[in-house]
């Protein structure tokens, strides 16, 4: 087991250095850098200037110095400076991470505790009225892209109240929190909560079938207990890997939702970044949300010899 | 009729059917039989006559839909199961009435100890605390015979070879003991050396704890070994019931004759060995639609035309020995 994980920790290592290199060279081969954008804005160009801000900001050198400037500094803590603001990045981003990471919370649990139990009823009352709404709702949850169900939340809102949820960046008491996050929260978490349904109800179906809930019948246990306590235990392992993939995927789910929702999260910021060509938020951004995914995926394998005692990690 | 104050269980014109697609059929048909306190009734027929619903149908746990019990009676102990209420029948299954089936690779739950399972189905019946159930577990696996109980009580199936986890399952059916045991098919998954430990440990469980039991088997070498009486299906029916030894004497039905010409024979030394095994030619008919007549006369040698026209009744030819053919007097003299 200990071996297995350190090279489990390595491999993690070795994809977040090739992601790092992905990561900074498709921002390079993107057109225009911050000095483009300025002085496209400025109207008047003079080329000497432009050279000294490219020198200042340290993106005239080669590119490999650069990458290693930014890495090395990555490792360290040190984010740099953002082009834009120039704050240090780290407390620009700092910040941000709170809210999005209580957004992207919320919106798994709802999708874990919506679509887990609604996935359950699903498989048990297969081929019912029940199933086939529920099947309907959840395609509709896969089809209604976030963003649009949100500018929809917020026009109903509008015409049913005559306002719309805005952001409370400092929330009083939990319920006042919640009050904020849940509504983009519920937006974004939709889909993934069909999916989870999705995934749920054709895993149990497979289950249901097996000869070992027959015998916890026999044994003269109730309905409940068959479908939640031994049937859904076998079921929930490709349940877990959707939510894990999921999120990884809520990222791009939640740069669209905050925009609709004006939320100040990193995901929002992030678009922000990438449109001035922001390197040090950029690249520091990407690379956070790449070391969470990856520990994400890892946290998944390791709940699966949790789940399933037949899964284990030897060497 | 006999004495029916030690009748654990009682079925009475038991019918279940199936509705199907391509039609409604009958799995069970009309079938009834009991078993005493202690006695072994075994149920043979090849597959698809209808033993293993018959056994489903005692559990009540056909799978509805497409399946039914459409009438007669089921009596455990005294009371109907037929007409208990689904939690009063909850109340019944493992604890009253117990079962093991043909697979036990897969009829474990995976993710769950041994040792828990067995808890869980002592305390669905019993108002004990863990500690309790957990010691009842402990002592029912090495009721079994299973090593290091407390050991494998911590273990999960994957760690258990086959013969271990049917005496897991063998444990887990008794914990409640029950006053009925049905056991379908216990040993067809095992290998042959383990097959006679499990049935000799079922065998001795039952007469330690005065369990009646019902085998279903398609294999009459175990009948012979086991049981007391023995039921004969085909079809959904009963075609044949006697005696073990009466069976095995004189059998009435030619099913019967024929599954037992297809028990290999060893064959003595210097003998060359039967160049091919003898077969009952055919298959089980498909259910639905069946002929009018007798199931077996397509396949039959003895076939007259009173068999496809008419269903010969289950008739007494002496000594409680139940058949239903019509030339039931004339199988013995073909053989």
């Amino acid at each position: 087991m200990f071996a297995y994980l350190v090279r489990r920790l390595f491999l993690m290592f070795v994809t977040l250095f090739g992601i790092s290199i992905v990561i900074f060279f498709l921002l390079r081969i993107v057109p225009g850098n911050i000095v483009d954008i300025l002085f496209a804005a400025a109207g008047y160009v003079d080329p000497a200037d432009k050279a000294n801000l490219e020198k200042e900001l340290g993106i005239d050198r080669p590119l490999i110095v650069q990458y290693w400037h930014w890495i090395s500094g990555f490792l360290r803590g040190d984010f740099g400076f953002s082009y834009v603001s120039e704050k240090p990045a780290l407390q620009e981003i700092l910040p941000r991470i709170p809210i999005t990471a209580r957004l992207a919370g919320l919106a798994l649990l709802f999708s874990a505790s919506i679509g887990i139990p609604l996935g359950v009823i699903s498989a048990v009352k297969q081929g019912t009225k029940l199933d086939y709404a529920l099947r309907v709702v959840s395609l509709s949850g896969l089809s209604l892209p976030s963003f649009w169900l949100g500018l929809l939340i917020l026009t109903a809102s509008v015409a049913m109240f005559g306002q719309m949820p805005i952001f409370n960046p400092n929330p009083q008491t939990w319920l006042e929190a919640f009050a904020t996050y849940a509504v983009p929260a519920a937006a974004v978490g939709f889909r993934s909560a069909a999916l989870t349904m999705r995934i749920t109800r054709s895993s149990m179906l497979e289950v249901l079938r097996q000869d070992y809930i027959r015998t916890a019948r026999a044994k003269g246990a109730s309905e409940a207990a068959v479908n939640y306590h031994h049937a859904l235990k076998n079921a929930i392992l490709p349940v877990i890997t959707v939510i894990g993939i999921e999120a990884a995927f809520l990222i791009g789910g939640l740069i669209v939702t905050e925009t609709v929702f004006n939320i100040p999260g990193v995901a929002r910021f992030l678009v922000e970044a990438i449109r001035w060509r922001d390197y040090p938020i950029v690249q520091n951004l990407v690379m956070l949300i790449a070391v969470v995914v990856v520990f994400a995926n890892f946290t998944v394998d390791m709940l699966y010899a949790v789940f399933d005692p037949r899964i284990r990690y030897t060497d | 009729m006999a004495d029916t104050s030690d009748l654990v269980l009682d079925v009475r014109n038991l019918k279940t059917v199936f509705f199907t697609n391509s039609g409604l059929f009958k799995a069970v048909d009309d079938l009834s039989f009991n078993v005493r306190r202690g006695e072994t009734l075994a149920i043979v027929g090849e597959s698809g006559c209808g033993k293993s619903v018959t056994a489903l149908s005692l559990m009540r746990l056909v799978p509805d839909p497409p399946g039914r019990i459409v009438g007669g009676s089921v009596t455990l102990e005294g009371t109907e199961l037929l007409s208990l209420d689904e939690a009063q029948m909850r109340a019944v299954r493992g604890n009253r009435i117990s079962m093991i089936f043909q697979e036990p690779m897969t009829s474990l739950n995976p993710v769950m100890r041994i040792g828990d399972q067995i808890v869980e189905a002592v305390r669905l019946h019993r108002s004990i605390t863990a500690k309790e159930a957990h010691d009842i577990a402990i002592e029912m696996l090495r009721l079994v015979r299973i090593p290091e109980p407390a050991r494998r009580a911590r273990e999960y199936p994957h760690q258990l070879s086959g013969g271990m986890r049917q005496r897991a399952m063998i444990a887990m059916a008794l914990a409640c003991r029950p006053a009925l045991l049905i056991a379908d098919e216990p040993t067809t998954a095992l290998d042959v050396t383990i097959q006679a430990q499990i049935l000799a440990l079922i065998l001795d469980l039952q007469k330690e704890l005065g369990t009646g039991l019902v085998l279903i088997t398609h294999d009459l070498g175990v009948v012979a070994q086991t049981a007391q009486r023995v039921i004969v299906m085909y079809a959904g029916r009963k075609v044949e019931e006697a005696s073990v030894e009466a069976l095995f004497a004189s059998p009435m039905h030619p099913y019967t004759r024929g599954l037992m010409a297809s028990i290999p024979a060893v064959p003595a030394s210097g003998v060359p060995a039967q160049a091919r095994l003898n077969e009952i030619p055919g298959t089980v008919p498909s259910l639905v639609g069946l002929p009018r007549g007798c199931a077996f006369a397509p396949r039959c040698k003895l076939a007259i035309k009173r068999c496809e026209a008419e269903y010969p009744p289950l008739a007494d030819w002496g000594g409680g020995h139940l058949a239903a053919c019509w030339r039931a007097e004339d199988v013995a003299e073909v053989a």
